[in-house]
């Protein structure tokens, strides 16, 4: 039976060492992002960022495996997060129309 | 000696008691007897209706007289219907089965009467006596009229009702039900005047202190149930007379029944050392005191152990016990007697020391005497209390015989005073003309036969304290010049409604006679105390005709003085006159002899305890403080102590606010920035991270605390 990806052969050890770094350092760029940055909109496209360094984790351990799952998760997460996406912005505009900024810092009334 | 000797006469009647108990067939025929239970029920829903309706006149008294009278017509009529000892079963009450096979066991217990002469005897003196009372309340309790007089007849009809099961019942669980309704309704009655706490106090105290007794009962009940798989008498007189295979095994369980008996007897009839609360029960309104606490409740312990006589067979030293206890009651509550000065009071402690001669009546084997005195005893007594207490009404709550005196020649009291004098003979037993001097002695005989000297010797000094307090009473209160001093007491308080009309009667300088009512029911009732002189052969006949029927034993000798029976009459009259004329000398020919011969025994450091320690009722009350009730108070308070200080505060509050603290102390990290919770996100995301990364070493660092804590 022919593999629906045709993949001959699995990734090395040290290509997917490569694709894991990679990984990370997008997943640590997002996070600081996150974590640093207090414009909304760019605190999203930190998380968006940290979103693709899962998915390209997922994508190089589905080569490595030999296993189309980890490619389908992906076409999953990107699709969720087209839609999320869509919703994240309407949202961050509807905060700006309210506050006239995009500070996340003038949304903090909701503590104790 | 003879009393051991005695004893074993009791328990070898086994074989014969067979034949010689008369057992009860159960008929079908005498279902109308019923009414006897029934008709004080009605009554007793017809004064609550009285008082539903907000009836302002004497119409529950009659009501209440005209059921018991129709109660006690019943009663007589039973009487003459009788020829047999008869179960009559009113309906079925309780029939359980158990178990099945061999192992099957029963519990039966049906409303059902049981008619003997011993039951026959008790209910007419408690219907007859109980319907005559209730007149005498009719006038007596008439400043109440209103809901209170309703009331007050509503709880004498829950008596009569309680007491004619007791009474009548077939079955140990009826008497158990009728005797806590009496307590019931003793308690209802006591604290009658419910706004004055010392009544409330007096109630509280009858109902506690009875408890114990009851307890004893329940278990007595149990264990003869246990014992013999029945509680209806006729199959327990049959099972015990033919010599019931557990009665001849003869465990602690089976010897224990006569003493949990006793326990039971003891609290309701006031025996020590549960007697205490007898004298205070005299809060009640007197014909309460008289009707319930004289005549009849109090000695339904007499009846418990005459009913369940050949049960003292079951222990040796059972009989003796009831004699002593009984003995020393008589003694112990006559020199109280001695020392009071509330002339109810004095009474309250003559029945005492009077139920104490009916149980060394029963304890010396003589159920004739004590039920004979019983009987009689519920006659005078009902006199004495009655007229205490139609003084009491006239002289507006006046007790205190330092301040009543010469009655007899006030208008109007010569009936009181007369009836008073006779029921006072009774009392002492003067000889030949009163029905005491008759009861008391069949008693004090048998004490000296089947008891001991010992015995014997104390009911005749009981005799002679007995003669010298019953008329110090009277010497003081109606004989002697005429002089009196009003009390500031109303009728007790009441509900606060009928004083209006008579309360320019009471309470202003003249006493107020006494009127038709009371004066018909003295007379009426000191003429049943005559007539029960002859009633002596008949009540004989009663007692040895019922299950409590007992051959006394008589003594060896048959010369005068070898035979007490014989001796017992001059001597018990010899010693009352003495005691009477001591009572004279000191109460009337020379009263102020009486202030001196208390003032030179004070004087003297010697002897200065005695008259302080009767007057204190031989500090009975307080060595039960003491005892019992202080180191209840102690626990108690230690209790809420803890309850408040350890229990609220430290575990319940300290539990409250271990979530307050914890709460508080992560308040902080809510603070509402959005970066700061996704630090700590990060933060715990990459201390999971890191504890999966290097679980093997996590595993062996916690291995190696954990073993080292289990090695030290």
């Amino acid at each position: 039976m022919t593999p629906l990806l045709a993949l001959s052969d699995p990734l090395t050890p040290v290509a997917l060492a490569h694709f894991l770094i990679t990984s990370g350092g997008l997943f640590v760029i997002g996070l600081v992002g996150f974590l640093t940055r207090r414009n909304m909109i760019v605190m999203f496209l930190c998380t968006e960022l940290m979103f693709q360094a899962a998915a390209l984790a997922m994508i190089a351990f589905g080569a490595y495996h030999l296993d189309p799952s980890g490619q389908v998760f992906v076409i999953f997460i990107l699709t969720v997060a087209a839609a999320e996406a869509a919703l994240a912005l309407g949202l961050v505009v509807f905060l700006y129309r309210r506050r006239e900024t995009l500070s996340a810092e003038a949304w903090s009334e909701l503590h104790e | 000696m003879i009393a051991a000797n005695a004893q074993l006469d009791l328990l070898t009647l086994g074989a014969h008691h067979a034949t010689a108990i008369p057992i009860a067939q159960p008929t079908t025929e005498m279902g109308w007897a019923g009414w006897i239970l029934w008709l004080p029920l009605i009554s007793l829903i017809a004064c609550g209706l009285c008082a539903a309706f907000r009836v302002r006149n004497k119409l529950p008294a009659w009501l209440t007289v005209g059921f018991l009278g129709s109660s006690f017509l019943v009663t007589l009529g039973l009487y003459f219907q009788y020829t047999e000892p008869v179960t009559i079963e009113l309906f079925r009450w309780i029939d359980l089965s158990l178990g099945t096979g061999t192992d099957a066991a029963g519990f039966t217990a049906n409303f059902s009467l049981y008619v003997d002469q011993l039951s026959l005897l008790w209910m007419l003196f408690v219907t007859g006596l109980g319907t005559l009372i209730a007149l005498y309340a009719s006038e007596y309790m008439e400043s109440d009229v209103g809901a209170g007089y309703a009331r007050f007849f509503a709880g004498v009809s829950v008596f009569l009702f309680a007491m004619s099961a007791l009474v009548l019942g077939d079955n140990l669980l009826m008497l158990y039900l009728g005797w806590e309704g009496v307590g019931f309704a003793s308690y209802w009655l006591i604290g009658y005047y419910y706004t004055r706490p010392s009544a409330v106090a007096a109630a509280k105290k009858a109902f506690i202190v009875n408890r114990i007794g009851d307890l004893g009962l329940a278990l007595g009940l149990y264990l003869i149930w246990r014992t013999f798989g029945t509680i209806e008498y006729s199959e327990l007189f049959e099972r015990l007379g033919s010599g019931h295979h557990a009665t001849q095994a003869g465990g602690w369980s089976v010897r224990a029944i006569p003493y949990l008996l006793m326990l039971g007897a003891f609290g309701k009839s006031a025996q020590l050392p549960l007697f205490v609360w007898l004298p205070d029960a005299m809060e009640g309104p007197t014909p309460v005191s008289a009707l319930i606490h004289a005549a009849t409740m109090v000695t339904a312990g007499v009846y418990l152990l005459a009913r369940m006589f050949p049960f003292l067979a079951l222990d040796a030293a059972a009989a003796p016990t009831v004699a002593w206890i009984g003995a020393l009651t008589a003694l112990v509550a006559a020199t109280i007697g001695m020392a009071q000065y509330d002339i109810k009071r004095i009474m309250a402690y003559s029945t005492v020391s009077q139920l104490g001669y009916m149980f060394l009546g029963i304890g010396v084997l003589t159920t004739f005497g004590a039920a004979y005195h019983v009987f009689t005893h519920a006659f005078f007594k009902a006199v004495l209390f009655l007229t205490c207490g139609a003084i009491m009404h006239g002289f507006a709550g006046q007790l205190d015989l330092r301040k009543l005196s010469g009655l007899r020649q006030l208008p109007g009291w010569r009936i009181t005073s007369y009836t008073m004098l006779y029921g006072c003979l009774c009392l002492v037993g003067f000889p030949y003309v009163t029905s005491g001097f008759f009861s008391k002695d069949a008693i004090m005989a048998q004490a000296f036969i089947s008891g001991s000297t010992g015995l014997g010797l104390i009911a005749l000094v009981t005799a002679l304290l007995t003669a010298y307090y019953t008329f110090r009473v009277w010497f003081r209160v109606c004989a002697g010049p005429v002089k009196y001093e009003l009390g500031d007491d109303h009728h007790g308080p009441d509900d606060g409604e009928g004083h209006g009309d008579h309360g320019d009667q009471h309470g202003h300088g003249e006493p107020h006679a006494p009127r038709l009512a009371i004066n018909l029911v003295l007379v009426l009732i000191t003429t049943g105390a005559f007539l029960a002189i002859f009633l002596k052969p008949w009540a004989r006949e009663m007692v040895m005709g019922s299950t409590a029927r007992n051959a006394e034993p008589h003594s060896e000798g048959h010369g005068f003085w070898q035979d007490p029976h014989k001796w017992m009459p001059v001597v018990a009259s010899i010693t009352t006159i003495v005691g009477i004329a001591i009572a004279w000398h000191f109460h009337l020919a020379n009263r102020k002899a009486a202030d001196a011969l208390r003032s030179r025994l004070l004087a003297n450091p010697a002897t200065a305890w005695l008259p302080v320690a009767m007057e204190n009722k031989w500090y009975f009350d307080e060595i039960y403080h003491g005892l019992i009730r202080l180191p209840l108070w102690i626990v108690g308070h230690a209790l809420a102590f803890l309850d408040r200080y350890l229990v609220d505060l430290v575990i319940v509050d300290g539990i409250a606010r271990v979530p307050r603290w914890v709460g508080r102390a992560f308040q902080p990290l809510q603070n509402g920035i959005l970066q700061s919770y996704a630090v700590s996100m990060a933060g715990g995301v990459g201390l999971v991270a890191l504890l999966v990364l290097y679980m093997p070493q996590v595993i062996k660092l916690l291995e190696g605390w954990l073993g080292g804590g289990g090695g030290g």
